[in-house]
């Protein structure tokens, strides 16, 4: 055999002794660390149990949410037939809660679904753009990113007026700017990486670069980032209603319950708190479980 | 205690770093002596386990590793010392230069004020004389306009000129022993050899001993009296540079130096080793560069070959 | 078939076995600064760089960091735009409308990174790298497919093995080896290896050296081979061109330039690597200082701010590069005033 021969089959043989043993995707690797993490896997189980109740409230509850009984007002939690206790109307809370849940986690979800879309979008293009592009789109979300993001929620709001459609309205425009300076950044870093200059090398456009090879690389950190956003938009919707500037009563939802409760704190604390409680949970495990996700895609490639 | 006692005398040093995915074993039993005023040069490619032995005598690893073994300087062992007395070693007796000479210096200070810092910390003088002392070093480490420098930030020193600042750090306190880590690699080849000698003539002015850890052959030629050839982990080879290079006696390091390229091999076939370094983290029982050599035999699949002493300067791991 | 013109004339003088030739090519970037971003400063990172290849030769490009290495492998491959020049491909200048188009130069002409790592994309399998480029060309799939194993099978790669695994379950050499898979996969005629093997393993790299060589000999290629190493380049190179700050300042054979070197920075480079023989160390180093900033570069020559034998002449004008007054065949050229005739140089032979 001749040396180069040699040389290969030499080459051949340690190279598949020595070659990984598992042959994992990106995505499985992504799901194995998951699975191995308590802590998120506890806040998924949490946040699967908060959204199937809210979408099976139907099945689940006994009672009409809306059915008010003035001898039942502020009952404690635990009086037979009010398991959570009575609102300030007489309504069963646990009901209240379970469909208060669907338009609250409504309200919080949709509004980063939407601007997930339009602001990843407009910075995928800024990022790949570059130059005056990049300019004209990243100054005009400074603009909006120079205000508070309550305020602004808050101020656009009030110009639409109040329901729950104009509220979503105002949270989306609110959560466009962070969204597309997220994917602007992280499109311009991978832009610069070499493989993307290969790609070019090989003589390929813009577009199939971008669906080739920049999507997939953006999409992790900017999903993440979103999903941490969708803990801060159930608050923010929260609020909203709480101001009266999102659901309108008699509908169940969180924020607005917590308004009507505000004054029978002094009578009933624990019933007035509970739609707090619940907002807050929803939060943090939405939080959590977007940090749990993040570390286990941080794989040490 | 006798002048010909050795400086530094490491005991079957291991290293091992523990994480969620996997266990790396990155140093496995590591033992060498270094005399004063002795350089010895640690080769090995990456992975090998060289920067990792290197922080691990100084106790410079991050939190998830596990250090074990005996590492002794001087009459202390430094794996078991208190914090506080590894922190009045650190600087005043064993100094540390790096590959990045921005990792030694604090951005937000100028160079010159760590420096007389540094000064001062160990050796308790006035801050005027301080200034003076940090003066000379700059001077001493050829740096042009020293004045002028000694007020610059970490950022505003070019490549060649950081380093040697780092090396004036290095030396603040005349320390007796110097650990240089690839302090060189990242280096024009131009201003490599500048550094490189400005080492050996510090070194034989102070009379420090220098444990210098790099990849290259060459640079370890023209820094080292004693080299120690590591491959996964282990030392399979040391002795006099002249010995290693002259009379290589473990097919790794036989390996090592035929594939180094060098321009007379012009239209030769290069003599390369096959495969890759071993994963650390499945670090097979017998000797672990068995895969890769010519010269396997079942034996050596066994177990790690024991330390053999073919002449008293010269150890080998090695079953021929 | 050689020009006995101190400069290429154009495309019509020279011989037609000429694969690449670069015409008084030149990169400025500018420096921002200033409120409004305004160019305070331009970094010469290339200027006016002519040179040619000869079809299956390897043409060795060195210098140190901010020679302008790398931007010239960018410029040839049309990854940035350059100021001024000219890039003509088998006769043909790239992008002109009636030339050659740009696209077709790209299969032509391809380029391995130094960065083996972030040169794969980490979310595609290695056939999908692979097979990328051809199935951009039109190739259908699963021709762009079976295209891709052959091709791994050539760098040493098992097909069956490697095909479906990621980047980041590969080691450095192998990832190399990749690298150069897909830049083969288009079939082109000319690779530019950017320090291609300079982040490898020194026993790695010997074993990619090799199979650089051995493919340049089994497809027919012409190699450009960009790096810092000069053992390396002197094995691997026919000829050999130097670099500093922007400017070629040494051009010949390889044996022209190891061992009749004309040029003092050449000198200064072959004489700091370090010597593999203990007993023969190097004793001064060959040069002081750190390379000038490309942003501002001496006037007139720029290497005589660092020149052991700078004579006024060389702060006020800057060498042409011009043919070896040793007379060392017709390849050697070198752009220093002790080479030319009439500069007014002491040290010019007489």
């Amino acid at each position: 055999m001749s040396r180069r021969a040699l040389d290969k089959n030499q080459q051949a043989t340690v190279d598949s002794a020595q070659v990984a043993v598992q042959s994992r995707g990106y995505w499985a690797t992504v799901l194995m660390r998951l699975g191995q993490d308590k802590v998120t896997l506890v806040c998924g189980a949490v946040l699967l149990t908060i959204i199937l109740s809210a979408v099976f409230a139907d099945a689940i509850a006994l009672v009409d949410p809306y059915k008010a009984n003035m001898l039942k007002r502020l009952k404690p939690i635990g009086t037979p037939g009010f398991p959570l206790g009575g609102d300030e109307m007489g309504r069963d809370m646990l009901t209240r809660l379970l469909y208060g849940g669907r338009l609250s986690l409504f309200m919080g979800v949709t509004p980063v679904v939407l601007a997930l879309g339009i602001g990843g979008l407009l910075g995928l293009v800024a990022g790949f753009m570059g130059g005056r592009v990049n300019m004209l789109i990243m100054r005009v979300m400074d603009v909006f990113y120079a205000f508070p993001s309550v305020l602004l929620a808050v101020a656009i709001s009030g110009a639409l007026g109040a329901g729950v459609g104009n509220a979503i309205v105002s949270m989306t425009l609110v959560f466009i700017p962070p969204l597309t300076r997220v994917t602007e950044s992280v499109t311009t870093q991978i832009r610069n990486l070499d493989y993307v200059e290969a790609a070019r090398a090989s003589g390929a456009g813009n577009l199939i670069i971008i669906r080739v090879h920049v999507l997939s690389n953006v999409l992790g950190p900017v999903f993440i980032y979103a999903t941490s956003l969708i803990s801060v938009s159930i608050i923010l919707a929260s609020g909203l209603s709480f101001l009266g500037l999102g659901t309108e009563p008699p509908e169940p939802e969180w924020g607005l319950m917590l308004n009507t409760l505000r004054q029978s704190i002094y009578v009933n604390p624990w019933v007035a708190a509970l739609p707090g409680a619940m907002i807050f949970f929803t939060s943090i495990t939405f939080n959590l479980l977007s940090d749990g996700v993040r570390s286990a895609m941080d794989v040490r490639l | 205690m006798t002048e010909n006692q050795p400086i530094i005398d490491v005991a079957d040093l291991s290293v091992e770093f523990v994480s969620r995915d996997a266990t790396v074993h990155a140093v496995n039993g590591v033992s060498f002596t270094l005399n004063p005023g002795e350089v010895l040069c640690i080769l090995g490619e990456s992975g090998s386990g060289k920067s990792v032995t290197l922080r691990a005598l100084m106790r410079l690893l991050p939190s998830q590793a596990r250090v074990y073994g005996q590492v002794m300087v001087g009459e202390q062992d430094t794996l078991r010392m208190s914090e506080r007395d590894l922190a009045d070693l650190r600087g005043s007796e064993v100094a540390m230069i790096f590959q990045e000479p921005m990792v030694a210096f604090d951005p937000v200070y100028t160079v010159g004020r760590q420096i007389i810092e540094t000064i001062r910390r160990h050796d308790k003088v006035d801050g005027p004389e301080a200034r003076q002392r940090a003066l000379k070093l700059f001077e001493r480490v050829q740096i042009p306009s020293p004045e002028r420098r000694l007020k610059a930030f970490p950022h505003e020193l070019s490549g060649g000129m950081s380093q040697r600042a780092m090396i004036a750090l290095a030396l603040a306190c005349s320390p007796r022993v110097l650990l240089a880590d690839e302090p060189t690699t990242a280096l024009d080849a131009t201003v490599q050899i500048q550094i490189l000698l400005l080492l050996r003539e510090l070194q034989r002015e102070f009379g420090m001993a220098v444990i210098f850890v790099t990849h290259d052959v060459g640079v370890a030629v023209e820094i080292a009296d004693r080299i120690a050839v590591m491959y996964a982990g282990r030392f399979v080879e040391t002795g006099p540079a002249r010995e290693i290079m002259g009379n290589p006696r473990h097919p790794y390091t036989r390996g090592l130096l035929s594939s180094t390229v060098q321009g007379q091999l012009r239209g030769q076939r290069l003599e390369a080793i096959p495969g890759s370094p071993p994963d650390m983290t499945q670090l097979a029982a017998g000797c672990a560069f068995a895969p890769r050599c010519r010269h396997v035999h079942p034996a050596c699949l066994r177990e790690v070959p024991a330390e053999t002493w073919p002449t008293s300067d010269n150890m080998v791991r090695c079953l021929l | 078939m050689s020009s006995s013109h101190p400069k290429p004339a154009g495309i019509a003088a020279t011989g037609s076995s000429d694969l690449l030739m670069v015409t008084g090519l030149r990169k400025y970037f500018p420096v921002l600064g200033g409120i409004m971003n305004r160019t305070v400063a331009q970094v010469q990172a290339v200027d006016d760089v002519s040179f040619s290849i000869r079809s299956g030769e390897v043409l060795g490009i060195v210098g140190e960091s901010g020679c302008g290495k790398s931007t010239t492998a960018r410029l040839l491959m049309h990854l940035i735009k350059s100021d001024a020049g000219e890039i003509a491909f088998d006769g043909q200048t790239v992008g002109d409308g009636d030339g050659l188009e740009l696209r077709e130069m790209r299969r032509q002409m391809q380029m391995v990174f130094q960065n083996s790592y972030s040169s794969l994309n980490p979310r595609l399998p290695i056939e999908e790298t692979i097979a990328f480029g051809p199935k951009v060309h039109g190739t259908p799939t699963d021709k762009a497919r079976a295209r891709a194993r052959d091709i791994l099978g050539k760098v040493g790669l098992d097909p069956g093995q490697f095909i479906r695994r990621y980047p980041h379950e590969l080691s450095g050499g192998q990832r190399q080896r990749v690298n150069i898979a897909r830049a083969l996969a288009l079939e082109p005629r000319l690779l530019i290896l950017d320090e291609a093997v300079s982040a490898l393993d020194k026993s790695v790299e010997a074993q990619v050296l090799n199979l650089l060589l051995d493919l340049k000999q089994e497809l027919a290629l012409t190699y450009i081979f960009i790096s810092h190493d000069l053992n390396v380049v002197q094995y691997v190179s026919d000829r050999v061109l130097v670099m500093y700050l922007g400017k070629i300042v040494e051009i010949g054979t390889v044996d022209d330039i190891y061992e009749r070197t004309r040029h003092p920075y050449t000198q200064a480079l072959l004489s700091a690597m370090p010597s593999m023989d203990p007993d023969k160390r190097i004793e001064t180093p060959p040069l002081t200082g750190d390379p000038p900033n490309p942003i501002n570069p001496p006037p007139g020559c720029r290497f005589h701010t660092r020149c052991p034998f700078a004579e006024a002449v060389c702060a006020a004008r800057e060498p042409e590069l011009e043919f070896s007054l040793a007379t060392d065949g017709d390849e050697h050229r070198v752009a220093c005033h002790m080479n030319t005739a009439d500069s007014g140089h002491t040290r010019v032979p007489a």
